[in-house]
């Protein structure tokens, strides 16, 4: 069987995004382990209860593995808002949405309505979009 | 502090066009967050993004006057009000050079709500909006 079990985000800054996921979104670490010799970070978050699933906060490498160039195109798609999204569902969105915003996520749309759920949107440090709605338990045909 | 790259400064003032369309919201505003000052935010915002912050917010209000003309009963009058547009007479217009027909006609080519897949919001918004399309009464920029 093939599951899913981790995604990977950009991120400018990996200790930023650490505090962002961690203190803000409430995500625990999954794994923080530094290769010196290979200058690399493997940097994993993911929601408490749901074990089997993280996000991989990957660093921009530069060469060889990614030319100069390169690297600037995908800096600056990340800043544009172009580089992906993560899609998140919680239990009750205006609970959540409070929590997040006490803490100082700054949300790009407000739950609101719609015909799937209440849904709503805000951005990493990075610029990743990271969507969290409170999806309609759609009624038995 | 991590280094930020100029265009996240401009994600945030379309960030802002995207949150607060339905306010009485201008390019002053955008250029604000972005924290440059108006002319030179013009002209980074339409390098990043191929458009004007003018366009942007306009076409940003335009989608959303279009998903409730086809998802709500609401009037075209209601509807330009609540995306944060103050004149029906230029809504009408800049609404029917987009989209090719009034926002009555619109409403009528359109199925009800139901019919529709349960996409999710963030593709309705930017996939559904339009192309800006240039007209005389848009060449005051900021106008609208």
């Amino acid at each position: 069987m093939i599951r899913i079990t981790r995604a990977q985000f950009w991120v400018h800054d990996q200790d930023e995004a650490l505090a962002f996921y961690t203190q803000k979104l409430g995500m625990e670490v999954r794994a923080d382990v530094t290769l010196p010799e290979m200058n690399f970070r493997w940097l994993t978050v993911g929601p408490a209860g749901q074990p089997d699933v993280d996000i991989v906060l990957m660093a921009i490498p530069g060469p060889p593995m990614m030319d100069d160039e390169t690297a600037e195109q995908v800096r600056s798609l990340m800043a544009k808002g172009f580089a992906g999204t993560i899609f998140l569902t919680t239990d009750d969105v205006h609970a959540s949405f409070d929590e997040l915003r006490n803490r100082g996520v700054e949300f790009v749309e407000e739950p609101e309505e719609r015909p799937y759920g209440i849904d709503s949107s805000f951005r990493d440090p990075s610029g990743n979009h990271i969507r969290l709605t409170q999806v309609r338990e759609m009624a038995a045909v | 502090m991590a280094f930020v790259p100029p265009a996240r400064h401009l994600l945030r003032a379309k960030d802002l066009a995207d949150a607060r369309y339905f306010e009485p919201l201008g390019v002053d505003d955008m250029a604000r967050t972005a924290g440059l000052s108006r002319a030179h935010f013009s002209r980074e915002f339409r390098r990043a993004f191929g458009e004007s912050p003018h366009a942007y917010l306009l076409t940003r209000r335009l989608e959303r006057a279009a998903a409730l003309l086809r998802v709500t009963d609401r009037s075209v009058a209601d509807i330009c009000l609540s995306v944060g547009l103050q004149s029906i007479g230029s809504f009408t217009t800049s609404f029917t050079r987009t989209y090719g027909m009034s926002p009555t006609a619109y409403r009528a080519k359109f199925p009800p709500a139901a019919a529709h897949a349960l996409v999710p919001a963030c593709i309705v918004r930017a996939h559904g909006r339009p192309q800006h399309r240039t007209f005389r009464e848009d060449s005051a920029d900021g106008a609208g």
